[in-house]
This record gives C-alpha cells, structure tokens and sequence, in this order.
C-alpha cells in the first residue's frame, strides 16, 4: 500500500515508519487513502468538501493521532480542509505535516486549512513538519492555514517546522485565546536556493489572563526570502511575547514585521526581533574542538533549528 | 597602549627562551608579530615574540591588560593570523595551518568569554568535545570533576541562561574533553566563585600531570601563578620576563609595589629585586 518514496515521506514529516497505530488518516496524492479511529477520538472523512474531521472525546488522555498528507505525483493540486476538535480536559498529541516528491515538471501543491478547537481546560501539542522533495523542476508548494480557538483555561502548544525543499509557502496562522487560554506557537524555517516563504502570525486575546508567545526562528540560504509578520492584539488582560531570530546566509533575504498592538489598558506585550550572520566566535569555538568550517556551520544551524 | 608596570630584567631572561630552543620544544615562536589599524596608525598588538614551550611544563602567563596575552593565545590557536614570523609545532611549520588542522594536531584553546550558541545544548558540545572516544560516562565525569551536575546541566542550552562562571566551567571541560597535547587556558578564573577556585587549580593541574603535553594558563591569581614551572609575562606586546615562578613571581611584585607606592617600603611586602 505504501511504497519506499511514501514511507519516506512519512517519516520525515510525522516520525512514521508505516501506518500508525492508533487513530490516523494518511492523505496521498489528493484522496484519503487509510483511516482510523479509536474509542475516544474519532476521524472521518468530510461529506461536503475534501477533508477530515477529528473528534477528541473529553477527558482523553497521553493518547495522538497522525494526520499526515503525502504528495508523490507531479502536478498534483489540492485544497483540504481538516476540524480537531480537542474535549474538555484532554490532553493529546496531535502530528500533522505534509511531504511532497515531485519528480516531475508540473507544480505539486498542497492547501490545507487546519481549523483547532481546544475545548475548555484541554491541553494539545501540535507538530506540523513540512518537507519537499524530487529531482523535477516542478514547483513544490505548501500554503498552509491555521485556524486556532483556544477556550477558558486550554494550553496549546504547537511546533511548525518546514525545513527542507519547499519552493513556495504563504503560511497564515490565526488564533483566538480566551480566559486563562495559553498559547506557544514555535515556527522554524530554512529557505534555500530561490525559495520563498511569507509566515503571518495574528493573534487575538480575548479573555482575562491569557497569554500567547510566538518564536519564530529561521536560516535564509542561497538567494531565498523570508518575510515574518507575527501580531498579536490584546483585546484583555493578557500577556503576549513576539520573538523572531534569524540567521541569514549567501545572498537571502529576511524580513521580521513583529507587530504588537493593545486595546486593553492592562494588557503587557513585548517584542524582539534580530537578523545576523553567524557569530564568528561560535565557528571558531566549534573548530577550535577539531570540526571544519563547513561542520561548524551545520552543527550551529542545526543547533538553532532545534 | 598600555603603560607597563612591569620593568627591569629584560635581556637575561629572554636568553634563557632562546636557550630553549636548543631543547625538545613542542611549540616555538619565531619572531612573530600581530599588527592592527588603530584610526591612521598600525599598531603592534604583539611584537617580534620569540617564546619556546617545552613539553611537560606548566607555564603561567600574566602581564598587565591590553599587554597582548590573549592575542599571544589566538595565534597559536590559529584564531588570529600573525603579520609576520613563524610558528612551529614539533618542529612542524604550522603558521598557515587552519584552526581546524591545529585542532587536529592536538592544540587546544580555552576560550576567556566562550561564545553562547542558540539552541546548541552542553550534552552537545560535549559530544563533540569528546569526539569517538566519549561515552557518556566520560562526558558526566568531565562535568562533575568541574562541580556541574550532569543531570541539571547537560540538556541546557549553552545561551544566557548560563552564567559566567557555569559558561566557563563548561568551557573548561569541553577542551579538557578534548585532550589536546598542547591546551591554553585564557584567565580561567574569570567569573568562577572563589571557592571553586582550588578545586578549578586542581582539575587543570592533574590533567597536566596526567597528559605531560604544554600547559599553558593566562591568569592574575597569584595562587595559580606560584605552582607554575615557568611565569612568562606579557607586557607591550613583548615577552618582558620569563624563569621559574621563584624567580619572576617576587619580581612582579616588587614591580607593583613600586608602581602603586609613593614612598619606597623597601622590602616589607615583596621582595625588592633593586
């Protein structure tokens, strides 16, 4: 059912050696190819459009479930639109992401909408890990939207990461945080050759107490571009922290708009932002202890990307 | 550039590192000079340095700021390219060798501010430190022996949540990890509690004495000063003075009593080498 070029692509965005245990639904080339639920958390194919529904039942508890998408045919071209829907006080691991091998000359490109609910005092961790691949000149496309209502008292904690091989991606990241809401949202990315990725952040705190950090970090190789523009807007009592850091290489180019804006007079948000080279001292540090230049390099990259 | 305290006794104890370089020396110095643009002028960070280290010695450099010491430490790590003259490694040419390449021949360099990586975690600098030889075992060791816990320390981030004294520590068992033939240490003491001070003394001085390779330490602690074999102190990007810790050390002190007193106390505190 899987061949090596799927395998391998589900293991680089979703830790997968073969299909899952547990729930799961595996995308593959633009039709759901396998599906399961279990007893407390439910997934099943959408009737009115392309997509699937995942339906955590409340009080589920240390369990996941895999939704990753593979694209392994040239050209092939699709919008998706996923709901997770995470009950009362649960606490799950939910791992997305989406792989693309395009070996062929036509643009293969991957839409999806990922609407999450977290529902009161639930708690998610969400991994989103997007790579591409193959050895055509076919464009390999990722526009990806994030759709996130975190209720009274939910943690959500979610880690976006698209390394390798993705020549364009618009990415387009909304939540809403209510009472006593938490939200991490880590975002890295590597850009190489002529690649470019746009990441818009807009966060919204809405109830008392609510608190949001986003940290974007991300290396710009070759002749790449890169533009951030996190926002968060305190409409309550909440706190937000904005971070973006990147580490610029060859010829990229790297934009960071950090915009923090409130509306509530005890709202307390902070920024950063910084663009650099690697530092030289690190370099030399890591040669000094008998790496090349070239190793160095890597181990700070991959340090950085962690 | 910076005023000398130090004077006096120059040309006798210079000959005795050209002496040297009749004997077994592991890594000698030839005339080497390091020159940098201060606004219109070049100045001379170090200059005309002719030093010989011989193996199985613990030597201490000292010398005031800005004197040039750790300058002296990058150009033999390779860090800084001199202007001009030589350096050799076991009689090996090594002046145009890479970082890397004295790395690899067995040169170590304890850094005096190591720099802080984002993301990059102790466990592993370490591992690379350690290089094919380092189970985990021998990892914890090195940070124990250095009075870091491995369990609290070895998933922490090497940023700025480290202080200066716990960045220091680390960056002293990465190199010993490292096990160079030649290491140098650029003011160890720096930032580490006076307490843990002996205990840092001891872990440097039984690597020494186990590994019988140059140790060389950048260092104002008198303490540490006293148990080494040679003093070489560094002043106006010269080598002003080198000898034995009982000969060099009194000097040095007679120098700053003379330098900080107004009226002559002869010799009350230190001896007065005049």
């Amino acid at each position: 059912m899987l061949n090596a070029i799927d395998k391998k692509l589900l293991n680089t965005v979703a830790d997968l050696h073969d299909v899952p245990q547990g729930a799961y639904s595996i995308r593959k080339d633009g039709a759901g190819l396998s599906i399961n639920s279990t007893d407390n958390i439910i997934v099943s194919q959408k009737k009115d459009r392309q997509g699937i529904n995942v339906i955590v039942k409340p009080g589920t508890r240390n369990q996941s479930v895999h939704i990753p998408v593979i694209i392994s045919l040239s050209g092939v071209k699709e919008v998706v639109y996923n709901t997770i829907d995470i009950g009362e006080d649960s606490d799950v691991l939910v791992v997305a992401g989406c792989g693309i091998h395009n070996s062929g000359s036509k643009e293969s490109r991957h839409d999806g909408v990922h609407e999450i609910i977290v529902r009161k005092n639930a708690k998610i961790r969400y991994v989103e890990k997007h790579y591409g691949e193959g050895e055509g000149t076919g464009k390999r496309v990722l526009n990806p939207k994030t759709i996130v209502h975190v209720y009274e008292g939910g943690t959500a904690d979610f880690e976006m990461i698209q390394i390798e091989g993705v020549d364009d991606t618009y990415r387009l990241t909304e939540a809403k945080l209510y009472k006593n809401a938490t939200l991490t949202m880590t975002e890295k990315l590597m850009t190489h050759r002529d690649q470019e990725a746009k990441s818009d952040v807009i966060v919204e705190l809405l109830g008392k107490n609510s608190s949001v950090k986003v940290i974007s970090r991300s290396v710009a190789k070759g002749s790449s571009a890169q533009i951030f523009q996190p926002r968060v807007i305190a409409k309550a009592e909440g706190k937000g922290h904005v971070e973006c850091d990147s580490i610029i290489m060859d010829n990229g180019k790297i934009r960071s708009v950090p915009e923090i804006w409130a509306e509530h007079p005890l709202a307390e948000l902070t920024h950063e932002a910084a663009i650099g080279r690697i530092a030289g001292e690190q370099l030399i540090k890591l040669m000094s202890l008998g790496l090349t230049e070239e190793e160095a390099v890597k181990i700070v990259i991959e340090g950085f990307l962690r | 550039m910076t005023a000398c305290h130090f004077s006096a006794n120059i040309g006798t104890e210079i000959e005795d590192s050209v002496y040297g370089r009749r004997k077994q020396s592991m890594i000698r110095l030839e005339d080497i000079s390091v020159k940098a643009v201060n606004g219109d002028s070049e100045i001379d960070i170090l200059d005309n340095i002719s030093v010989s280290f011989e193996e199985g010695k613990f030597y201490c450099i000292t010398g005031p700021n800005g004197g040039g010491k750790t300058t002296f430490a990058k150009v033999i790590m390779g860090i800084i390219k001199p202007s001009s003259g030589k350096l050799y490694f076991n009689e090996k040419d090594i002046t145009e060798s890479d970082i890397t390449e004295r790395a690899k021949l067995g040169i170590g360099y304890a850094f005096q501010y190591p720099p802080k990586f984002k993301g990059l975690r102790v466990r592993d600098i370490l591992k690379i430190a350690a290089g094919a030889n380092g189970d985990m075992e021998h990892i914890n060791r090195s940070l124990t022996n250095l009075g870091l816990n491995p369990e609290e320390y070895l998933d922490r981030e090497i940023d700025g949540s480290l202080s200066g004294g716990e960045m220091k520590r680390i960056e002293i068992a990465s190199v010993l990890l490292k096990q160079p033939n030649v290491i140098i240490f650029d003011e160890p003491e720096a930032g580490v509690d006076l307490w843990s001070f002996d205990e840092l003394i001891n872990v440097i001085k039984e690597n020494h004495n186990k590994n019988g390779g140059i140790t060389i330490v950048i260092s104002h602690q008198e303490r540490l000063l006293s148990t080494a074999d040679e003093i070489v102190v560094i002043c106006n990007g010269g080598v002003q003075k080198i000898g034995p810790a009982h000969k060099i050390l009194p000097q040095i002190k007679s120098d700053i009593c003379c330098k900080f007193r107004d009226v002559c106390r002869g010799d009350e505190d230190a001896e007065c080498d005049r």
